[in-house]
């Protein structure tokens, strides 16, 4: 059934933006929009409407320059609910083995009518350099370690859903700061909803001048467990990390990993989030994370209608920039 | 050979505190000194509105030949050094084959008399390839006229080869140049270390990787009487070290490029490749250390470090992007943007850091405008406002975050060995 008029609501007005690059750049109400846009894709859903049709006769090239499960599947999964169609790009055995460059690679397969570019590279600003010279609307699906939008927007909107509100709010991220654009985007977009974050782990592993984003620097789990409503465990990227940042994986999870005794110390209601794929046994104990204060799954549910709400927007921006009547 | 006479100039000369209205003339390809404006002579340039300098000196540029042609050539790169009023230049040997004996030092020599733009002097590497490990020939490189010994873009990272380096040198009296960065430091980095970096996710460099290497080198310069040339300072740090080093009575000298007294990390928020440079672009803090170590001598000298690179290696992704932004056609608009305009520094401060300076380090009978010198001169005019277009530009590459900005001051004309080679074009 089409049901353009019901998700065609007040709730995306004020949209202008070509772009999700980042949360970084985003205002208040531009979050405020994309979490309530969701919401309203997630009402849609359980009355059973999952398939719907705004995007249909588009292209969402989804455009993996860096190994991905979740994330990718997210948003292939998202675009077709939208009845895009998607055109999948992974960076092994492509062009770019033969010396293309990046951008060219891009500007290829833009040139094949595609509308929307979902990009993920492990250079940071990549995303920021295909809006430069794409047409097509940009949304970053991860960029080295500088921002991961869309993975900050479902927390959050886990977090919301669960608490009803974010204002108010102590969140504590932990473990690898420095190689996370989880936190990044995290901080930013809690921060700017009114959430106190604090941002835990070993001093290696976290950024210089870290405190200067107005978050609470802590290296000690035990010490802000009970002030934290919520915890967003981030996994230790071993991929990422170039030297010995902590003597054993047995240490970080004696300091930093959330267990059945860790839990016994924090707040009652305390929510556990993981952004994933989850180390089990180093961030966080298997029971912890099946237990009754994880929402990792829920997380991931929630991934979908908000890359599906991204999108959304950025069809509404396309649509209105190009005098297509909405 | 012909005469010139330069008429109504402002003269300035640092080499003998020379700073006057006057008339200056060329004879036989040297300097014959200031003169009255009724003499006579095969070529008169009325340099009215103009500074009339000795020609500048780019202590140490990529020519990138042989081996990186794409990126730039001796001949375009001394035609770029002519349009942003340099003469001489020290030529870095990161090149393939590595300019580390006489034979390859003696090819750069031939190719830039070919051009016939600039005078070119080799830097001799200071260790085999540049690899840090064994001593090149340097005694071989000095008959082949190299001025000085670097292992350019490599640090000189092991202690004791630095230490023979610079004890070896002695005998030749030429200076080592060291570009201070301690690799372990440095590995992956992309920018300074500091607030932007972290907003940005880029791995960060921190100053420390600059300032643990400035440190050692005055140590082993004070051990071994040698002679240490600091590249591209640009820590409030390195500032520091060297001011006490100099009071010390240690032979230490440094270098600071114009992008670093100009540009901060904060330029990296667009990822534009162009403001990767090696050392980072560092934080307004260091920026102002730098200036007063200009202002107070510990920095002796100001160079473009020209690093010119094709397109295709400065517009794609940040991380792939090679260091290094082109910079002998902006020295002096950016000297001036940076030094002149805010008072930082005198006409005849910035032109000591830019003619004398560097003469003195490499051992060059240059930057002087006294009676019998050379005659190479750089006329400038400091007023005239432009924009830099791609079309300006002489070097073969780009890469410069200075395209499409307003800059102010250029070479109007320069002369090499007597001769007119290059005129600005209106």
């Amino acid at each position: 059934m089409n049901i353009d008029h019901e998700y065609r609501t007040d709730i995306s007005s004020g949209w202008t933006r070509k772009h999700i690059l980042g949360l970084q750049d985003l205002s208040k109400d531009e979050l405020n929009i994309i979490l309530n846009q969701a919401a309203e894709f997630k009402r849609l859903a359980a009355i059973g409407e999952t398939k719907l049709t705004p995007l249909a006769g588009t292209v969402v090239a989804n455009l993996f320059f860096e190994p991905s499960t979740r994330t990718r599947i997210s948003f292939g999964l998202a675009a077709k609910r939208l009845s895009a169609d998607t055109v999948d790009f992974t960076a092994s055995g492509s062009s770019l083995s033969k010396g293309e460059s990046f951008v060219d690679t891009a500007k290829t397969i833009e040139a094949m009518g595609v509308s929307y570019v979902v990009v993920r590279h492990k250079t940071p600003g990549a995303p920021q350099l295909l809006a430069q010279h794409l047409d097509a609307n940009i949304l970053n699906a991860g960029d080295g370690t500088h921002e991961h939008p869309t993975q900050a927007l479902l927390d959050i909107f886990t977090i919301r859903e669960h608490f009803g509100k974010i204002e108010g709010l102590t969140v504590t991220l932990v473990g690898d700061i420095l190689h996370s654009r989880v936190a990044r985007s995290n901080i930013w977009g809690l921060k700017k909803l009114g959430a106190h974050v604090i941002v835990c782990g070993p001093t290696t592993l976290m950024p210089t001048e870290l405190s200067q984003l107005d978050v609470e620097v802590s290296n000690n789990l035990d010490d802000v467990l009970d002030r934290t409503d919520c915890l967003n465990l981030l996994r230790i990227q071993f991929e990422r990390q170039r030297g010995h940042f902590f003597p054993s994986i047995r240490e970080y999870a004696h300091l930093f990993g959330m267990n059945k005794q860790r839990i016994s110390k924090a707040k009652d209601d305390v929510l556990i989030l993981a952004p994933g794929p989850i180390n089990r046994g180093v961030e966080i104990t298997p029971d912890v994370a099946d237990g009754p204060h994880s929402v990792i799954l829920g997380q991931v549910s929630n991934g979908l209608i908000i890359r599906m709400a991204c999108l959304y927007l950025l069809h509404l921006q396309r649509t209105a920039s190009l005098g297509i009547p909405g | 050979m012909k005469s010139i006479l330069i008429k109504n100039g402002r003269i300035i000369d640092p080499s003998q505190n020379l700073d006057v209205q006057g008339n200056l003339l060329i004879e036989d390809a040297k300097i014959k000194g200031l003169c009255e404006a009724t003499t006579t002579a095969d070529e008169v340039i009325d340099a009215t509105g103009l500074i009339v300098s000795p020609g500048l000196i780019d202590l140490h540029v990529s020519l990138c030949e042989p081996g990186f042609e794409e990126d730039e050539t001796i001949e375009s790169g001394t035609a770029a050094a002519l349009a942003g009023g340099v003469t001489s230049l020290g030529c870095l040997p990161n090149t393939s084959p590595v300019v580390d004996d006489r034979s390859s030092a003696e090819f750069i020599l031939l190719q830039a008399e070919r051009a016939a733009n600039c005078h070119v002097f080799p830097l001799g590497a200071a260790t085999k390839n540049n690899e840090g490990k064994e001593l090149a020939e340097i005694g071989q490189l000095v008959a082949g006229q190299a001025v000085g010994f670097t292992d350019a873009d490599h640090p000189i990272e092991n202690a004791e080869i630095m230490r023979c380096a610079l004890e070896y040198t002695r005998m030749f009296d030429r200076p080592i140049l060291n570009r201070p960065q301690v690799p372990d430091l440095t590995d992956k980095g992309q920018m300074h270390e500091g607030f932007h970096s972290t907003v940005l996710g880029l791995k960060g460099i921190p100053a420390a990787a600059e300032e643990i290497m400035v440190n050692r080198d005055i140590a082993l310069a004070e051990l071994t009487q040698g002679r240490i040339h600091l590249m591209c300072i640009s820590t409030q740090n390195s500032v520091a070290q060297i001011r006490r080093a100099k009071q010390a009575g240690i032979q230490v000298t440094a270098d600071v490029t114009p992008h670093h007294l100009t540009l901060t990390d904060q330029m990296l928020e667009t990822y534009d490749p162009n403001y990767k440079v090696l050392p980072p672009l560092r934080s307004q803090e260091h920026i102002d250390a730098l200036i007063e170590g200009l202002k107070d001598g510990t920095i002796d000298v100001i160079c473009s470090d020209h690093t010119p690179h094709a397109s295709e290696k400065k517009t794609d992704e940040i991380l792939g992007a090679d260091f290094g932004i082109i910079g002998l056609e902006t020295l002096l608009p950016v000297c001036i943007q940076s030094l002149i305009i805010p008072g930082h520094l005198s006409w005849s401060e910035l032109i000591s850091k830019l003619t004398c300076g560097p003469a003195k380090i490499l051992g060059l009978s240059k930057g002087t405008l006294a009676d019998g010198a050379d005659a190479d001169v750089t006329l400038i005019n400091p007023e005239i406002k432009y924009q830099l277009e791609p079309a300006h530009l002489k070097s073969s590459s780009q890469n410069t975050p200075f395209l499409g900005q307003e800059l102010q001051g250029r070479a109007e004309i320069v002369i090499v060995s007597g001769e007119v080679r290059y005129r600005a074009e209106n």
